[in-house]
């Protein structure tokens, strides 16, 4: 639009940098946390996650084998391994017997050991122990060893927190809970909505107007004011805390934004063809099914989208309507919130489990984000 | 049983009720009540078309009504009494607010709340607002789109963990595993800094996680407004030999203030509902409260549901004046 009447923009350049700058700038906190999940916690703890894509040199603190492997060649006594444990590894930079030098030979070097004997490490970990007489004690020497690692990554995270972990690390139960509160809390605040939506839209009735204007205002209503007269009302019917709550508190708190844009969407419907069903003979129930829900698709997958995202990141309802002194119907959120404040540290846990409640909506987000940027835009741009 | 299980039934028992209220009801209207056929079809017919109307919106008017209109007027009515010992409430006037009004923490909310008000609508507008016109003018622009808009999927509560790792602190002398620690040494920084125990500065320090959230938004509704200005008129300044700023300031600004105002008030309602940013982050430590999590605090820690109800008023009334503002819209509309 700016390269009409043959000048180029000089500044495409400047743009493109600057977008790419403000995508690094967005996505990169995300990536932290992603990376983070698939790190151990003594990696998380030993470098930045930045640095985890490059090979990093670290000191390690390595055993040799124990005396009672020593085997006997001629004269001599001889313990030989590798110093890395199985499926680590690493090229060796410097190496020493001591920590206070730990830089004082070289791969291929070979050391006098105090108590008697030399060793030899190459670079790949490898040791040969040499003795004329026996080696003795319960375990191995001791090699501080600087190594330059390949980056290193894990899943035993996430094994750990959906199916191993114990106690709080466990998210699969919270997984099942938040699904359970989701669906039901999506699909129940839609079909009810949309019944009203219909009658709002296509039907006439005195009071319309009214109505429309208050579900208009109600959409604003901070669910703050809600909590306590519906906790009062929820004990009072005797439904307490559980399911049936939240969903019935999800399904109250969505229905004016679904019906504000189911109504607005199916208003724009032709009027004809809702017109010659009815004289054809059909019922507002079978205009209702057969016709307008069909064409209300894009309507509907926009709000589902939007129900579903705010149920299942939700932590506020399922705190108050939900989750009871036992902690059996916990949800993902809360568990989240429990382990930031019981396991602050334990960075691997703490991202994996974020990430496990993040990605479900994130992969909604990338399949739906057409229905979704459609709604945003019926439900604010007027 | 299995919670997979146990989910999936109550799933279909709830769905199937659901539908079933209207097919039923629609049935029992037509063939029972008011049956088009007899003597009486013609008369039966307009009477079932006087009621299906409210057949159809009985259940969401009981929701609304129930679980919004109610709780209003409740929570107006709890915030001017008191709870007395062993149960019931007397009515105590405006005393709950005068409490609310002597508290530090109350007004530490409040100001925090202003700096919320004031600062996340504005950021995330003009972030939003320059995503949208860089995106619009390059070839990759819709995959950079998505990539600003993702964290609107993000739980606020996996917002707060991805920025208090982005926050952390390491003692001196170690690896800082933060990134802006991890800058901020790098810069020169004499010791690691934790971020979010710094009064006052640690609130924007939380205001970044929301506008980080809302930019997105911003983004996709704002660059819709700029698709959507006339052509012409730019077509028209760039013959007049107007520059990129000065047709982005002069021409396409004033043409999408409307849209503006509109992102710049969703947006506020927002922030005046943050609730899980502040709650999961610092829970209100270090003078970082604000009103939904003094309210949280005051209703479920102190069990104080007459300040708490009030404090929840004083959100209410915030929100307002744009409810009106909307009300008002919405109905100019119509005519």
């Amino acid at each position: 639009m700016d390269n009409i009447a043959g000048t180029k923009s000089t500044l495409t350049w400047a743009v493109n940098l600057s977008v790419v700058a403000l995508v690094f700038l967005w996505l990169f906190p995300t990536l932290g946390l992603f990376v983070s999940s698939f790190r151990t916690g003594d990696q998380i703890s030993a470098s930045g996650w930045w640095k985890s894509m490059f090979p990093s040199e670290q000191n390690y603190t390595l055993r040799s084998a124990a005396p009672d492997t020593q085997v006997q060649e001629g004269a001599l006594y001889v313990i030989e391994g590798n110093l890395f444990a199985e499926g680590k590894g690493g090229e060796i930079s410097v190496w020493g017997i001591s920590s206070k030098e730990i830089d004082s030979f070289v791969p291929g070097d070979t050391a006098e050991l105090r108590k008697g004997g030399t060793v030899t490490v190459d670079a790949a970990g490898n040791y040969r122990m040499e003795n004329t007489e026996p080696f003795e004690g319960s375990r191995g020497t001791r090699v501080f060893v600087t190594a330059v690692s390949p980056p290193e990554f894990t899943t035993e995270n996430y094994g750990r927190v959906l199916f191993s972990g114990s106690g709080n690390d466990k998210m699969a139960k919270a997984f099942f809970n938040t699904l359970t509160v989701t669906i039901p809390a999506t699909i129940i605040p839609i079909v009810v909505a949309a019944f009203a939506a219909y009658a709002l839209a296509w039907m006439d009735f005195r009071g319309r107007a009214l109505l429309i204007a208050m579900v208009v205002g109600l959409l604003v209503v901070p669910l703050q004011l809600a909590l306590i007269p519906l906790l009062k009302f929820h004990n009072g019917i005797g439904i307490g805390k559980g399911y049936l709550g939240v969903w019935m508190a999800h399904t109250g708190f969505g229905l004016p934004l679904a019906i504000y844009l189911l109504r607005n969407y199916m208003v724009g419907l032709p009027r004809d063809i809702i017109e010659n069903a009815r004289v054809d003979g059909a019922t507002d129930f079978q205009v209702f099914t057969k016709i307008i829900l069909p064409l209300s698709f894009p309507a509907l997958a926009s709000f589902a989208i939007f129900q579903f995202l705010w149920t299942w990141n939700d932590l506020l309802v399922a705190k108050v309507f939900l989750i009871d002194a036992t902690g059996e119907t916990t949800v993902m959120t809360n568990q989240i919130v429990e382990l930031l404040g019981t396991r602050g540290g334990n960075w691997e846990i703490l991202a994996t489990a974020a990430f496990v409640s993040i990605a479900v909506p994130l992969g909604v987000f990338f399949a739906m984000q057409k229905y979704l940027v459609r709604g945003l835009l019926a439900g604010s741009v007027k | 049983m299995h919670p997979a299980l146990q989910g999936l039934i109550t799933i279909i028992v709830g769905v199937s009720g659901c539908i079933g209220y209207f097919y039923f009801s629609n049935q029992f209207l037509d063939k029972v009540l008011f049956p088009a056929r007899g003597p009486n079809i013609g008369r039966n017919i307009n009477r079932a078309n006087l009621v299906r109307p409210w057949l159809f919106l009985f259940p969401a008017l009981l929701a609304l009504g129930l679980y919004l209109a109610y709780p209003v007027v409740e929570t107006l009515r709890l915030s001017l009494t008191e709870r007395v010992a062993g149960g019931g409430y007397t009515f105590v006037g405006l005393d709950n607010y005068k409490q609310l009004a002597i508290e530090p923490k109350f007004w530490e909310a409040v100001r925090n709340n202003l700096f919320w008000l004031l600062i996340v609508p504005a950021a995330s507008t003009v972030f939003g607002l320059l995503a949208a016109q860089l995106t619009d003018r390059i070839k990759w622009g819709n995959l950079a789109k998505s990539l600003i808009f993702m964290p609107m999927a993000i739980s606020f509560v996996g917002a707060a963990v991805i920025w208090k790792l982005v926050y952390d602190a390491r003692p001196m002398g170690q690896e800082q595993i933060g990134v802006l620690n991890a800058i901020y040494v790098a810069l020169g920084g004499d010791e690691p800094m934790t971020w979010l125990t710094i009064p006052f500065w640690n609130n924007f320090f939380l205001m970044v996680v929301l506008v980080w959230i809302q930019t997105g938004f911003a983004m996709v509704i704002l660059s819709a407004a700029l698709r959507g200005i006339p052509e012409e008129t730019i077509e028209a300044a760039i013959v007049d030999g107007a520059n990129p700023f000065q047709i982005f300031f002069k021409i396409k600004l004033p043409q999408i203030s409307g849209t503006i105002v509109v992102v710049w008030t969703t947006i506020t309602l927002v922030v005046l509902k943050v609730f899980d940013i502040v709650f999961a982050m610092t829970n209100g430590q270090w003078e970082t409260q604000v009103l939904a999590n003094y309210m949280f605090d005051k209703l479920f820690r102190a069990n104080d549901w007459g300040v708490g109800s009030a404090s929840a008023m004083v959100i209410m009334l915030l929100v307002l004046p744009i409810l009106v503002w909307n009300v008002h819209n919405a109905r100019k509309e119509m005519r």
